[in-house]
């Protein structure tokens, strides 16, 4: 792992591809062309996983996709990331995330802020609350679902205009834009 | 035995299982269905009990509708409680597994909800937990509020299909047929009536292929 007094040394370099080789760095020709690790959560390296030999009880929090094929018992929280349950997945926990994709068991609510995908063959058992909800033939589900679809953003709307008297209309007219002909 | 008291076929084992290849959905018109659905129109944020089991049709015209769904599959629960080991009627006697049935699909606190659809899981009932079902069903719906089932009608029939049920429209669903089953007992109206008594109002509708559809109101 690269701490900071070695970054100064060896600043990160991207790794080198076919078309875009640069020339041997003059000043560090022995250099390792090695992508240095990333510690960016949110640079795109796939979901994180937890492997179907895992078992978790407690709780999860995570800012980034995760794939689950282990066991958890408890909750797991990704509120704006996906995840997806993969087939021998089982989950003993509340759920909430942007998106949930579910081809294992779930036992537990979910609230998916976007969209839940329930697909052939999982299990779900447990109350959804969802913007949009899929379903396929042959998936197990016993629950209660509740849409709950974003809100349209309000056109906000124009300020009234202010109910002028008689002398002050007049001063304002003469200086304002050309107002529309009055209808008799 | 029940079964041989009653000349009862066995129970198929497979009741949730998925339709049989090659069977297409038939679309017809519900005037059953179109009365519960009228019930609901102008109100949104209802609950709504589905016994057909979870499909996309059903959760999306009822959640399309502002309302809100739960889904069991009863069938399948009903199978999973008296089916296995011995007989599936005879089965139902059992103090355990019925308490297990009705845990399992009517676990709810009083007037929960405010419309049922129940398809033709009570004709796969024997009493006494048929009644049971049915007082049950009427503690957990609000007052005014519908329920919908349906019987098969024919009782010189040796079986009735069985179907899986999706709405289409407020006024038509679809039937998928799954397996030839025989009911557990044949209803006319006025054992309907009486199987419903409590509630404040019973309608029937007879369609052209023998099915009785029972609006109830609670």
């Amino acid at each position: 792992m690269w701490n900071k007094r070695k970054e100064e040394e060896y600043p990160p370099k991207a790794p080198a591809t076919p078309a875009a080789q640069t020339s041997p760095n003059k000043e560090n020709p022995s250099m390792s062309t090695n992508p240095a690790p990333s510690h960016h959560p949110t640079e795109s390296r796939g979901p994180a996983v937890i492997g179907k030999s895992v078992m978790i009880k407690g709780q999860i929090f995570s800012r980034e996709d995760l794939t689950i094929d282990g066991e958890i018992d408890g909750s797991v929280e990704l509120h704006e990331h996906r995840l997806t349950v993969g087939p021998n997945g089982k989950l003993q926990a509340g759920v909430k995330a942007r998106e949930v994709v579910v081809l294992g068991t779930i036992h537990g609510n979910v609230e998916a802020s976007d969209k839940i995908d329930i697909r052939k063959d999982a299990k779900l058992v447990g109350d959804i609350k969802t913007a949009r909800i899929v379903i396929e033939d042959g998936a197990y589900f016993k629950g209660s679902i509740d849409i709950a679809r974003p809100e349209a953003p309000r056109v906000a709307a124009a300020p009234a205009k202010p109910q002028l008297t008689g002398a002050t209309a007049a001063s304002t007219a003469s200086s304002a834009a050309p107002a529309p002909a009055e209808v008799r | 035995m029940l079964k041989d008291r009653l000349g009862i076929e066995p129970f198929s084992p497979s009741l949730h299982s998925a339709p049989k290849k090659g069977a297409a959905p038939q679309n017809r018109a519900s005037n059953g269905l179109d009365q519960f659905f009228a019930g609901l129109q102008d109100q949104q944020g209802l609950s709504i009990l589905d016994f057909s089991g979870a499909s996309q049709a059903n959760i999306s015209f009822i959640t399309s509708m502002g309302h809100r769904i739960y889904s069991n599959d009863a069938l399948r629960t009903m199978e999973e409680a008296f089916g296995g080991d011995g007989d599936f009627i005879a089965n139902q006697s059992d103090p355990e597994r019925a308490s297990r049935f009705l845990r399992e699909n009517l676990e709810f606190a009083e007037r929960s909800f405010d419309g049922a659809l129940i398809w033709d899981t009570l004709q796969f009932l024997a009493p006494p937990l048929l009644q049971d079902t049915v007082d049950r069903l009427y503690r957990i719906l609000r007052p005014g509020s519908a329920l919908l089932a349906f019987f098969h009608a024919d009782e010189k029939a040796q079986s009735a299909p069985l179907y899986t049920y999706r709405i289409v429209e407020s006024k038509i669903m679809s039937l998928t047929p799954r397996h030839q089953v025989r009911p557990v007992q044949y209803f006319n109206n006025r054992s309907l009536e009486k199987l419903f008594q409590n509630f404040s109002s019973v309608k029937f509708f007879l369609t052209r292929d023998h099915l009785r559809e029972v609006i109830v109101r609670r």
